[in-house]
């Protein structure tokens, strides 16, 4: 009965998926605020949900060439992603088959073998162990290294599974993929992550995080500064027409904030145009809406080039495709701490004025240095100090409840992230019970 | 640029200039940790750039590498009017800093242009948490008057990520 949750302040126990409290009828949804402090209720996460869902890895360009690698820890696991010399893309193990040191050291790079400093064994870039010097007598396939029970790429964005018996990525994926697409069609020749990962840390649950990328209610009072910032640079008023904002529930938890037609303040490399970027930068934002109308439709070329999004993928991957696109992880280290990898994704083949324009814009709002994201993490942080005030339990995510069009500033992707949380959970408890 | 050392030697570095560049960044410093932040922005040139690369890369540049942070005047300037609002939460209320600033080398000098490089050492204390910040400085200072301007400052961190630090909120 490990689902049970040691009892706190004196009140009765209470299960992880009841942490979760819904009622249509009274319009209400709370969420219990030990679900972001409790140790045990973060063992239960990383066995229910970061050992069974889907998690992302990294993208295809970032192992373009054949042999090339980088090193990366998903959800306390040491991976090597890959592309071996036949094209083939990997997730392996870091780890030797003979006694456990990783054999990749380097954050990234390119070659034709991974090698063990402690004995001397050496793998192919397909993982085949080719050599372990005084023991000819050892080369069979179970000392290959291994790799991860599951790989699936979905338009570059590459993800791993440690659950044998999971769903195709596909499905998992469900109405997300409408996403992943429409960033992907942003380059005629594909996409590309820019430089390497902005890794940083927030002394706060990765729950928090996760609900912050899709909470359209915090803008103008957390990102005041920055909207001030470019009111003072553009000269205009960048009051949004709330009228147009949608939310999408894709299934799964996934789930997001739309505005379609473009009323954001910001402009989008690709391809929306603002004053602020000069008569030059509209002739080539033209250009490139053509370019994507003739490729796309013209109905397809709107929303993509025109729309801003906002979204995550069940648990822990946001995607913001806005004034630039943004890719970021998170991954708990404790109930109170995470670490993020953020990356910059933009069009293969970009011309240097549009990625300039993409990089300013990436580097003022979304980068940990910016003008948003720090305030971000402080109001994260500032979340966790207090969960730990007795008396006041729940947070209230009620907003919308019972609405049959959702708006942005609702909590409804809140609450679609936190049904997925609930059901996973609940399963865990269901199946020790059995 | 050997030869353009042995030559700023011999005439300059009696003539004080050393002295006189460090000088500049101490005070620099003292603006910085007073959050007297309109007097540190009066130190830039109009031309001037403010640039902290991204933690992985230090060395790389845009737009290969995007940086933490890449700032024209207009855009430092902003950040300036950011910090001093009370809006800017994480640094509201401010955090208290101290720049430590050594290791002072006048790399080249062409006409009333300096390269100088420095190591540096900023701690953070806000909440109840202590951060620094290591890495070393990359200026072009201009001489102009007889005074100092800053052309080009530019922050390369050593720590491979901010996984103690969190943000770079401050200015460093």
């Amino acid at each position: 009965m490990s689902a049970m949750i040691r009892p706190a302040f004196g009140k009765a126990e209470i299960r992880a998926a009841e942490m979760v409290v819904e009622d249509a009828r009274r319009g209400l949804f709370k969420v219990h605020r030990r679900a972001f402090t409790d140790e045990q209720v973060l063992e239960i996460e990383r066995r229910v949900i970061f050992d069974h869902c889907w998690l992302y890895l990294g993208h295809a360009s970032e192992v373009e060439l054949p042999g090339s690698f980088v090193t990366r820890e998903i959800a306390g696991r040491q991976l090597i992603f890959s592309r071996d010399r036949d094209g083939k893309l990997h997730a392996f193990y870091n780890t030797c088959s003979h006694r456990g040191a990783m054999v990749c050291r380097e954050p990234k790079g390119r070659g034709r073998s991974f090698y063990c400093a402690y004995h001397g064994w050496a793998y192919s870039d397909g993982g085949v162990l080719i050599d372990a010097p005084g023991r000819e007598g050892v080369h069979h396939a179970e000392l290959n290294l291994q790799e991860v029970p599951k790989l699936g790429d979905y338009c570059g964005f590459v993800f791993v599974c440690f659950d044998p018996a999971a769903e195709s990525l596909e499905d998992y994926l469900a109405g997300a993929r409408d996403l992943l697409e429409i960033v992907a069609e942003q380059g005629a020749g594909g996409m590309e992550i820019i430089g390497g990962s902005h890794q940083h840390s927030i002394d706060a649950n990765w729950k928090l995080l996760a609900e912050n990328s899709i909470d359209g209610y915090h803008a103008r009072t957390v990102h005041s500064t920055y909207l001030e910032y470019l009111e003072s640079r553009d000269g205009k008023s960048h009051a949004p027409a709330a009228i147009d904002r949608i939310t999408h529930d894709w299934g799964n938890g996934h789930t997001a904030m739309e505005n379609p037609t473009g009323a954001l303040a910001w402009g989008r490399p690709c391809a929306r145009w603002v004053p602020g970027w000069g008569e030059e930068a509209r002739q080539e934002i033209d250009a490139l809406m053509l370019e994507l109308a003739g490729r796309l439709g013209e109905e397809r070329a709107r929303r993509v080039a025109h729309g801003d999004r906002n979204a995550v993928i069940f648990p822990n991957l946001v995607v913001n495709d806005i004034m630039a696109v943004t890719v970021r992880t998170f991954y708990p280290v404790s109930p109170h701490h995470m670490v993020v990898d953020a990356w910059a994704l933009g069009p293969k083949g970009e011309s240097a004025s549009s990625r300039e324009r993409r990089l300013r814009n990436f580097v003022e709002f979304l980068g940990p240095a910016g003008f948003a994201t720090p305030d971000d993490m402080e109001l994260l942080e500032l979340c966790q100090k207090s969960f730990g005030n007795r008396g006041l339990e729940w947070n209230d995510l009620s907003q919308g409840m019972g609405s049959r069009q959702p708006v942005k500033i609702d909590d409804q992707q809140l609450r679609t992230f936190w049904r997925r949380w609930r059901d996973l959970m609940a399963a865990d408890g269901a199946a020790e019970e059995k | 640029m050997l030869a353009d050392r042995e030559n700023m030697q011999a005439q300059e570095l009696s003539n004080g200039v050393q002295q006189q560049v460090e000088q500049f960044l101490y005070r620099e410093a003292m603006l910085l940790d007073g959050w007297r932040l309109e007097e540190w922005l009066a130190l830039f040139t109009q031309d001037a750039r403010y640039t902290v690369p991204s933690t992985e890369v230090p060395e790389g540049h845009p737009p290969e590498y995007p940086a933490l942070i890449d700032d024209d005047i207009k855009r430092l300037r902003g950040r300036v009017t950011r910090l001093m609002s009370r809006h800017a939460h994480r640094e509201h209320p401010w955090s208290r800093t101290r720049h430590f600033v050594s290791n002072v080398l006048i790399t080249a000098m062409h006409g009333e242009e300096l390269s100088v490089t420095a190591a540096f050492m900023v701690y953070r204390f806000r909440n109840g948490r202590a951060t620094q910040y290591v890495g070393r400085y990359l200026y072009s200072l201009a001489r102009i008057d007889g005074g100092l301007k800053i052309r080009q400052k530019r922050a390369e961190l050593d720590m491979g990520g901010l996984w103690n630090q969190g943000t770079v909120s401050i200015l460093l």
